[in-house]
């Protein structure tokens, strides 16, 4: 391997993509730049900001303090895969009905985050739902609808 | 991001055989690779710690608890006996951070955590902790959220965190493993006063690894709870506080342990409380003189004297919520 470059596999949206990555490359980049799957964004790129969460084996993580190198043989879940034929997942149906987003550029972010929410224990109520969206802001400040968007999900998931 | 070099470790031995003096143990990776990126951290080469240690939570036959320090944060909070045998513990973790960070950090680095001071951070100030003799740009600079306690003129930033604090507060015991074979660190004893050498933070060897932490069994009756002051309601570093783990008989205060967040430059165990309160027959006057003497040795600066009082009105709540009951845990 030319210098210190490493071969990974890496399940991503149930396809198994090889890459070969230097080390210092984190999970968000190379979802970007290598496997061109543009849905996943780059915000504050410090963990801070939350749009560049996405699910890695089913778990909801910031993938800009995370290396690629580190998740050799994992799943990964971007809001690509999401779509299951041709149908949305109620998640961005939700966040479409209830008009959860105002510019789009924490969206992706959010609806990973609320996916990874679904299989979490997380308390019935708003703030419980409020709290555990807090690690993905909005300069928009579309929280309220948000949080209706992720109660809508999780009503009709039963 | 600088480059860097990496080894995956297969057992705690190879980790530790791959370690040297330009090396990092990476695990959850959330303070690292920020630090990486700004470059305040340059390690030549990463050793991911992910597969040589325990991911495991275990019952012990003493009843206490022994954590690996691979659990992620997440889990740790979030396991039955956790939240019902260690309140405070739960609490504090599902107080900080946000629920991806928790989803990938874990109990060994927790505990190596580093400071939000945004003088550490930024990479060019003068920074005893990064730079040693560079000076504390904090000390007469925005110092709001450093700490009142602990602090010296070489460096007073604030222990960042929560989970620590409920630590201190369980006296949890460390395990560690190194060249020179396995030890055992009470937790009081792992996390260092920066005194002149700010830059060494911690009482860990070269090359030694954090494989565990135990909790002691709680003694029957025993309740614990930790609150958190901050500028928001979630998803921020505490200004002040309080991890409490109490044991009433009768109407007296048979025992208790308590730690302070948000106001040390390490997790504050503050034993001067400890004592008043051991014995005392619990009263708001009590909590009041509990919560002075916990901040007596406080030497706050400008900025951050608010502090001083913040910390003791959540120590005198915690004290207060305690009596009347074990609150639950939050259920996120």
């Amino acid at each position: 391997m030319k210098g210190n470059k490493v071969a990974i596999k890496l399940k991503i949206n149930g396809a198994l993509r090889r890459c070969v990555v230097e080390p210092q490359a984190v999970l968000l980049d190379v979802v970007r730049e290598q496997l061109e799957l543009f849905g996943t964004k780059k915000g504050c790129d410090h963990g801070q900001c939350g749009a560049c969460t996405l699910l890695v084996n089913g778990r909801r993580i910031v993938s800009c303090l995370t290396l690629a190198v580190m998740h050799d043989g994992a799943e990964v879940t971007t809001i690509e895969g999401l779509e299951q034929n041709g149908q949305l997942h109620p998640v961005q149906t939700a966040f479409l009905e209830c008009d959860a987003f105002q510019c789009g550029g924490c969206t992706s972010g959010q609806i990973m985050s609320a996916v990874g929410l679904l299989g979490e224990p997380v308390g019935p109520d708003d703030n419980a739902v409020a709290q555990a969206m807090s690690g993905n802001l909005c300069r928009c400040g579309a929280y309220q609808n948000i949080v209706a968007a992720v109660q809508q999900a999780r009503a009709r998931r039963g | 991001m600088r480059a860097f070099s990496y080894h995956r470790a297969a057992t705690p031995a190879a980790a530790i055989a791959a370690a040297g003096s330009t090396t990092a143990y990476v695990a959850g990776g959330t303070t690292l690779i920020d630090l990486v990126k700004l470059d305040v951290l340059r390690p030549a080469r990463l050793i991911d710690v992910n597969g040589a240690g325990s991911a495991a939570i275990t019952a012990r036959a003493d009843g206490g608890l022994r954590v690996g320090a691979l659990v992620r944060n997440s889990d740790l909070a979030r396991h039955p006996l956790v939240r019902e045998k260690y309140p405070v513990l739960a609490e504090a973790i599902l107080s900080g951070a946000s629920p991806q960070l928790r989803n990938m950090a874990t109990t060994g680095g927790n505990l190596m955590q580093r400071t939000r001071c945004t003088y550490y951070r930024d990479g060019i100030s003068p920074c005893n902790k990064r730079e040693p003799g560079s000076g504390c740009a904090a000390w007469e600079g925005i110092h709001r959220s450093h700490a009142v306690l602990g602090g010296s003129e070489a460096c007073i930033a604030t222990h960042p965190s929560d989970m620590c604090v409920a630590l201190a507060a369980l006296a949890a015991t460390i395990s560690l493993q190194g060249r020179a074979g396995r030890r055992t660190l009470p937790f009081d004893a792992f996390h260092l006063l920066p005194g002149a050498t700010p830059e060494k933070e911690h009482a860990l060897l070269p090359g030694e690894l954090i494989t565990a932490v135990t909790l002691p069994a709680p003694a029957k009756g025993e309740r614990s709870w930790y609150l958190k002051l901050r500028d928001r309601e979630s998803y921020e570093f505490a200004l002040a506080s309080a991890a409490v783990v109490l044991r009433l008989q009768g109407r007296r205060i048979a025992s208790c342990r308590i730690a302070l967040g948000g106001v040390g430059t390490k997790p504050w165990r503050a034993h001067e409380a400890e004592a008043v309160l051991t014995g005392a027959v619990p009263a708001e006057a009590l909590f009041r003189h509990a919560a002075e003497a916990a901040l007596q040795s406080a030497r706050p600066r400008p900025g951050n004297a608010f502090k001083v009082e913040l910390a003791r009105r959540v120590l005198v709540r915690v004290l207060a919520l305690l009596v009347e009951g074990q609150p639950s845990v939050r259920q996120i």
